[in-house]
């Protein structure tokens, strides 16, 4: 374990921007907190979470793919992929941390994804103890410690200090490298912070909240549930909890015509979108309740079935802060669950 | 000569009826307009829907002009009146969203005046090339 | 003023249900905080006596639900209408959206909702509840206690710059009528007006650069009533799903707003539901302050029937260039 005295903050992201470019959370504007290039007098943010998730790293929101141009009958492929920069993103939360797991799954199982499997390469992740969790917080359902993230390193942050701790070869790497600013520390200050956050998390609105009625094999049990109606009755449809989810990893493919030739890029999709699965024969999911259902079965039941029961929600809150009409995965779950959940 | 000389890309939507017209007598009198001025010929000024002005923009255009038949002759009766209320309301916003009002300019140019028409074009394309690029409203993906 | 409870809802539902005037009511109903209400549809008032809330959290606008709501059955909706809600009500009648006897409406006076995107920057982390029962508003946090703040601190914005507390249409109304108020909503759209044209760019690039093409505005406009809208439909060529850069940021907005001026009655649920918090109410705004002070003084919505001003137009009209160029003249 090595610590920094937080007064030195910006020595040791000066010495870390050095090896690679990076990233850490900065307040933006009306309450907003995004992830940005740190650079010397960029302040890191107190904020929680990001507005979205640091997801964007790995699988940003647009990325071209390649570039056709024609010229009579020939059709030229142009390959636009460049070598990624190394990167490191500072800061980031144990309900982000795992989700980076919940993508890993889709985009790095066969046939892997190289777009996303060379920036998982390229980046080193540096985890922050969660402190402060908020009200919407539900991560202890899906099994996720706030006080001992995962990440290539782990820190914490107390009054005075940053502690560190490198989990993987890449962290250590880059830890070691980073000496002359850090000095050894014990595991004190550490192991207090990690049981004050374990008492908040005793405090919070829904820390009862359990997954046990969901998970592997509830297909058949929750598909047809009259209770998606109404749960459903009122979505507009819009994206937002889709696109500030850390684990929603669907996209869409496009071809944009510039006027001199074809790039194909791939940009997020939401299932709550009218035009998701629209195929030339029209579309399998015909009215919003079915593409409600499907967003909250393939968090709580699809997902786990292909994936050894590990589910792909973190309750990291964000759709429980920013869904227009406040409808999210909470209640969700306290409806198809059952009075035992609520 | 320099050879890197900047040519503006310039867009005119002009009404069938009259702008049309006016850009063809223009041309039978030997009256000379630029030749980066691209025109697309419309049905009435009032076809052009905010959307065409911004994806001219999108790819590439440096300007964009609409021209249709001076208020009151449309060819339709009111057309024009609402090309009128409606480019007013998008320039307004254009420029409020800090985007060169020069850009976007609206000119009523009837059959009868070529002269009017080329000049319009050269004092347009003059505008634009002091101006220089578009790059407020530029699609990155567009350039070659 | 008189304050409305849940209680009077609830009494004039029940009074409406059992008369077999509507058989049903669009309201809000509890979540798992004080703060998280969701629009629902109640069918007796027992399910309302355990979950239906109204407080000055029960900012949504419901007119725009009617639409889904008139569809479902011929029976009444029961409906709760806020002053600025029926202005979007009597759009929606302008345009034909839905069939005005499918709906009772009761009409509620409001002195303003709470922003809890507000409370949050007041009070910080961790808000367990938000009592709102005074005018001072008590917010109990995990991490500081009980800290309370004066209600007109943390209106929507919407309510900071109420346009009007007076119901243009209603079948019934609870409480006292309000009045048309003054305001000064145009005054940020002023204070933008008069900066130079750089420091507009570079004061919408900072909002519109932290757009993630959500839709959330366009989904819960009463005025985007679109079956398929543009950007939606994927024959229409200018489908963006994503805001690849700036240009299809600027342009997805710029549409928007342009296809709703004139419609838009400045109900502000575009810059309530944002998850970036962009103030898009500062787009629809300027079209409202433009038409005014081009083509006269015009509300959307104020009654049934108006004709919108970009498809009127009269002969004297002024020319885009003046429209652009008015500081100089």
């Amino acid at each position: 374990m090595r610590k920094i005295s937080l007064a030195n903050l910006d020595k040791f992201f000066a010495k870390i921007a050095e090896q690679a470019k990076l990233y850490i959370p900065v307040d933006g504007k009306n309450g907003t907190s995004a992830f940005k290039l740190w650079q010397e007098g960029v302040v890191m943010s107190q904020a929680l979470n990001t507005t979205r998730s640091a997801k964007d790293f790995f699988f940003p929101q647009t990325e071209n793919l390649m570039e056709f141009k024609t010229e009579g009958k020939n059709i030229e492929i142009i390959d636009i992929r460049e070598e990624k920069e190394d990167f490191v993103i500072f800061g980031v939360r144990a309900c982000d941390v795992k989700s980076f797991e919940i993508l890993d799954r889709v985009f790095l199982s066969e046939p892997v994804d190289t777009f996303y499997a060379s920036r998982r390469e390229k980046g080193v992740i540096i985890s922050l103890a969660c402190g402060r969790p908020n009200e919407t917080c539900f991560c202890k359902t899906f099994g996720i410690d706030p006080a001992s993230p995962e990440g290539d390193i782990t820190a914490w942050k107390t009054e005075t200090d940053l502690y560190l701790k490198a989990n993987t070869e890449k962290g250590e790497k880059l830890l070691s490298s980073l000496d002359e600013t850090t000095e050894d520390a014990d595991e004190k200050a550490v192991e207090e912070q990690k049981k004050a956050i374990n008492s908040i998390m005793d405090k919070l609105p829904l820390k009862d909240l359990t997954t046990d009625k969901f998970g592997v094999g509830k297909t058949k049990e929750y598909f047809n549930s009259p209770a998606w109606d109404e749960l459903s009755s009122h979505c507009l449809g819009c994206g937002t909890c889709t696109f500030v989810c850390p684990t929603c990893q669907c996209y869409d493919v496009k071809d944009f015509n510039t006027g001199n030739g074809v790039k194909r890029f791939r940009c997020w999709d939401s299932c709550m979108y009218s035009d998701f699965t629209l195929m030339a024969h029209g579309n399998s999911r015909l009215s919003q309740k079915e593409r409600f259902r499907q967003r909250f079965m393939h968090k709580l039941v699809y997902y786990p079935d292909n994936n050894d029961g590990m589910f792909s929600c973190v309750g990291c809150g964000r759709c429980l802060a920013k869904c227009p009409i406040s409808m999210n995965i909470v209640k969700v779950m306290k409806t198809l669950g059952g009075k035992e959940n609520d | 000569m320099q050879v890197n000389e900047y040519k503006p890309k310039i867009v005119a939507f002009c009404c069938n009826w009259c702008s049309y017209a006016g850009a063809d007598l223009a041309g039978s009198n030997r009256l000379s307009y630029p030749a980066e001025v691209k025109v697309i010929r419309v049905p009435c000024s009032c076809r052009v829907n905010p959307m065409f002005i911004l994806r001219a923009f999108q790819r590439g255009a440096d300007g964009v002009i609409l021209c249709g038949c001076h208020p009151g002759d449309c060819h339709y009766t009111s057309g024009n009146y609402y090309t009128r209320r409606r480019m007013a309301l998008l320039f307004s916003m254009l420029d409020y969203l800090g985007i060169e009002k020069e850009r976007t300019r609206v000119e009523w140019v009837s059959a009868a005046e070529g002269a009017k028409f080329a000049a319009t074009m050269n004092d347009f394309v003059k505008t634009i090339t002091e101006l220089g690029e578009n790059k407020r409203l530029e699609d990155l993906r567009c350039k070659k | 003023m008189q304050k409305i409870t849940r209680e009077t809802l609830i009494e004039k539902a029940n009074e409406l249900l059992s008369s077999g005037k509507v058989n049903r009511v669009l309201g809000w109903k509890k979540g798992e905080f004080s703060y998280d209400v969701t629009p629902a549809v109640f069918t007796d008032v027992e399910q309302m006596k355990k979950d239906f809330v109204f407080d000055d959290f029960s900012g949504a606008n419901f007119s725009k639900y009617l639409i889904k709501e008139t569809r479902k059955e011929d029976a009444k909706v029961l409906v709760f209408l806020k002053p600025c809600d029926t202005y979007s009500f009597n759009q929606l009648l302008t345009e034909h959206r839905f069939d005005r006897e499918k709906v009772y409406v009761v009409g509620i006076p409001c002195d303003g909702m709470i922003d809890i995107s507000k409370i949050k920057e007041f009070a910080g982390d961790g808000v367990v509840s938000v009592n709102t029962d005074s005018d001072n508003i008590k917010v109990d946090t995990l991490y500081d206690g009980v800290k309370e703040i004066a209600k007109d601190k943390i209106l929507l914005e919407r309510c900071v710059n109420c346009k009007s507390k007076k119901h243009v249409a209603y079948d019934e109304l609870i409480g006292e009528e309000g009045e048309i108020l003054d305001g000064n909503r145009f005054d940020e759209v002023a204070k933008l007006e008069s900066m130079t044209a750089d420091e507009r760019f570079e004061f919408w690039q900072n909002e519109l650069s932290r757009c993630i093409r959500c839709n959330a505005c366009r989904d819960v406009c009463p005025a985007c009533t679109c079956e398929k809208c543009v950007f939606g439909n994927p024959n229409s060529g200018v489908e963006n799903k994503s805001p690849a850069n700036s240009f299809e940021e600027q342009m997805f907005h710029i549409i928007r707003a342009f296809h709703v001026a004139g419609r838009c009655t400045d109900c502000g649920e575009c810059s309530r539901v944002c998850p970036q918090n962009i103030p898009l109410h500062l787009l629809n705004r300027k079209f409202i302050k433009d038409i005014n002070e081009f083509y006269g003084d015009y509300q959307a919505g104020e009654e049934v029937g108006l004709r919108a001003p970009l498809v009127n137009y009269t002969k004297e009209d002024l020319e885009p260039s003046e429209a652009v160029n008015r500081e100089e003249k």
